[in-house]
């Protein structure tokens, strides 16, 4: 009988090495996976990791990788600090959707008036209705001892719900022949996100995503409410002598996550979706989540996770249409790349066993 | 920062004119994104075929790429830019929520032609736009219905309500009508193009309210597969034959064959007599073909519906001919009018006699 038995003390070494360890092993499976579907495994794995970094087209890709993981970063970053304290917000997607919907809302009702505040206002809408829908749970969490997870997950089901609507009725383009989704915001320029630099990718919410890795690492490291997070999360009867007071970080780790959830919306409807769509998310709001777990729910590991994940994104897609590769695959791999992690960190902090003794 | 921006801009137009040099090559690269699978059994499945037909015509002159499951939106831009840098002469996006991504890239492109199903916007001279008179099929299908319900309900799963779902609609009801005055039509919209479970649910809730003829606008076999399992329910294939559910429930189908019409604009690209256009064919044109009626229908309405089919074909006949009311009682079409191509590509409302409203 095999089980699982609790280190003492996990090496400090495999504890940071284990992510790596996961990238290596997601390799060879994914590279086996590759030759059993009769493709080139080095070829694949090439095009996955090298090719959109150092390949023929990087210069466009490289620009790519930010706007792909500006999002995730932004919203895992906010989603860590709950995780840290044991809450989990685990709808963030619907967060990003109403932040997006509320930001682009408000500049659209302005439209086609110019001036310089609308971009601001529309900014701190957009946080605002990320954080306004993660207060439903939190809310709910604090005061009806609701489980928060179940909670926010089915309102993620409400925003899309919520953004059809928006997309087919009250934001829709009235110069759109009825076809549904919003007046492209590209061409509004007061309240577009464009790219900074040309062709660098980098846009405001980029920025923002780099603004906040510092501010949570400054967070964690020397504030306050950071070590009450961590304590929570460590000792939640040593937080509560301490003086945590458990609702209070709820709200406050629920609402940071959300608003910064819904400022990703709002950049990404703005900048590169361009629009309010029935489909406009794709989706960030739950990868964001393996990004978080991917970096260590630490600031730095998540900058570098989302960039990651970000390239398994681009690089698999050229996988697919260079290599034929169906796009099961290539999710399948995103997956094993979770499992390698998640494995490698349970044989971290525990040890297989061999149990002699019959379980009761 | 605007010397900057110049020398981005020029490194990426260089690149482009790289990439075009690069490209220089004997064989025409034909490229096509898709929006779902391309195992859904109907509308992506249908487009691939269409692009193995590219493939078997030209042989060895043609290279033939494709990306499945391409979210709509900035995912759709990433990938556009991609095939356009790996070399792709022409480029199909086979859904409408690949407009605005269409149309951003074919302007940094102008040497890539870009073919967009469904769509309306033509920006750029290399963006050409296609479609096929699907409301043709709906009217086989509409007659069927109003002949064959016993419970004189019939149902329509719609997917999004944009002027191609709601044409379908009021062609399929405006048929049936005529055949039998006291048909009701129960309208679901899905808010997908293809999400079997979501398709399934819709489908079983209209058995449950007594209609026993399906139609359905979305892309899975899925509603087929519940109405087999009530005895009674007919339906119809969707984009694909899904012959695998003959003779009963899948009675009859719309079958979509872009086949012709990709041949022929790669050909025309090969051969240098390649044109803009904005393409719109029907049953006459080959793009839509009506799936063999099967034994489960009784011959007399088989061979109306046969009759009706070849009366579109030879121009004899066209759906949508007046008198027309519209559902608030007001007229759209005179007697003997038929319907111009304008009023039915931004159609925005229901024909006289659906209950319901559309979604706003």
């Amino acid at each position: 009988m095999l089980r699982l038995e609790k280190r003492p003390s996990p090496s400090a070494f495999w504890q940071k090495a284990s992510p790596f360890l996961a990238v290596i092993l997601t390799m060879i499976a994914g590279g086996i996976m590759f030759a059993a579907l009769g493709k080139n495994p080095v070829e694949a794995i090439r095009t996955i990791f090298w090719d959109p970094l150092f390949g023929e087209f990087a210069f466009y890709f490289r620009g790519q990788l930010l706007v792909k993981a500006g999002p995730l970063i932004l919203i895992a970053l906010g989603l860590s600090l709950g995780f840290r304290a044991g809450i989990w917000n685990i709808g963030a997607e619907g967060q990003y959707i109403m932040g997006a919907i509320i930001g682009a809302a408000v500049g659209l009702a302005l439209y086609p008036t110019e001036n310089r505040m609308i971009y601001p206002v529309m900014v701190i809408a957009g946080a605002f209705g990320g954080w306004a829908w993660a207060m439903i749970p939190a809310i709910l969490k604090t005061r009806f001892n609701t489980n928060e997870i179940l909670v926010s997950l089915l309102l993620v089901y409400v925003a899309q719900t919520i953004l059809a609507k928006a997309a087919t009725g009250f934001l829709r383009n009235p110069e759109g022949a009825g076809f549904p989704g919003s007046r492209n915001f590209s061409s509004y320029p007061a309240a577009s996100n464009p790219e900074l630099i040309a062709g660098t990718g980098m846009h405001w919410g980029v920025v923002a995503a780099f603004i906040a890795v510092i501010a949570a690492y400054v967070l964690l490291q020397r504030h306050i409410l950071g070590f009450h997070i961590k304590l929570a999360g460590q000792a939640p009867r040593a937080a509560r002598f301490a003086g945590v007071a458990p609702n209070r970080l709820v709200v406050l780790c629920m609402g940071i996550s959300g608003a910064l959830a819904g400022l990703a919306g709002l950049f990404e409807v703005t900048g590169p979706a361009g629009q309010i769509t029935i489909d406009f998310n794709v989706g960030y709001g739950f990868t964001a989540i393996i990004v978080a777990f991917l970096g260590r729910l630490n600031p730095v590991g998540i900058l570098f996770a989302g960039l990651l994940m970000a390239l398994t994104y681009i690089g698999g897609e050229m996988a697919s249409t260079n290599l034929g590769l169906p796009s099961a695959a290539i999710q399948a791999f995103q997956g094993m790349l979770l499992f390698f992690l998640l494995a490698s960190d349970v044989l971290t902090n525990f040890r297989v066993r061999l149990s002699t003794k019959a379980v009761a | 920062m605007k010397r900057r921006t110049l020398l981005a801009t020029a490194a990426l137009g260089l690149s482009v004119a790289f990439a075009g040099t690069a490209m220089a090559q004997d064989k025409t690269k034909a490229c096509f994104v898709y929006v779902g699978p391309i195992g859904d059994g109907g509308w992506t499945y249908q487009h691939h075929q269409g692009a193995l037909a590219v493939q078997a015509e030209y042989g060895d002159k043609v290279e033939v790429q494709w990306q499945e499951n391409v979210p709509e939106g900035a995912d759709a831009e990433r990938v556009l830019t991609q095939m356009a840098l790996g070399g792709c002469n022409i480029i199909f996006t086979t859904s409408f929520g690949y407009m605005d991504a269409t149309n951003a890239v074919a302007a940094k492109f102008p040497d890539v032609k870009f073919e967009h199903a469904t769509g309306y916007k033509r920006d750029s001279a290399n963006v050409s736009t296609y479609n096929a008179r699907f409301y043709e099929g709906r009217a086989v299908q509409g007659h069927i219905a109003g002949r064959m319900t016993k419970s004189n309900k019939i149902g329509y799963i719609a997917s999004f309500p944009i002027p191609e779902v709601i044409m379908g609609i009021n062609s399929y009801y405006l048929h049936a009508k005529k055949v039998n005055p006291n048909v009701e039509l129960s309208v679901i919209w899905a808010y997908t193009w293809f999400d079997p479970a979501k398709e399934a649910d819709a489908a079983k809730a209209l058995i449950e309210q007594g209609v026993d003829v399906i139609a359905s606008h979305t892309d899975s076999t899925a509603p087929l597969a519940e109405a087999a399992k009530t005895p009674g329910v007919i339906g119809f294939g969707q984009a694909s034959d899904m012959a695998a559910y003959k003779p009963s429930p899948r009675v009859s189908s719309i079958i979509d064959n872009w086949a012709p019409y990709y041949v022929k604009r790669v050909g025309a690209l090969m051969d240098g007599t390649y044109e803009q256009a904005d393409a719109w064919e029907g049953i006459a044109g080959g793009e839509v073909e009506i799936g063999e009626i099967t034994d489960a229908v009784p011959a007399d309405v088989k061979a109306e519906a046969e009759a009706m089919r070849d009366a579109i074909a030879a121009g004899t006949y066209h759906p949508f001919t007046g008198p027309i009311k519209k559902q608030d009682g007001s007229d759209w079409l005179a007697d003997g009018v038929t319907a111009p191509d304008g009023d039915l590509l931004g159609m925005a409302f229901y024909v006289e006699g659906i209950t319901g409203d559309i979604p706003k």
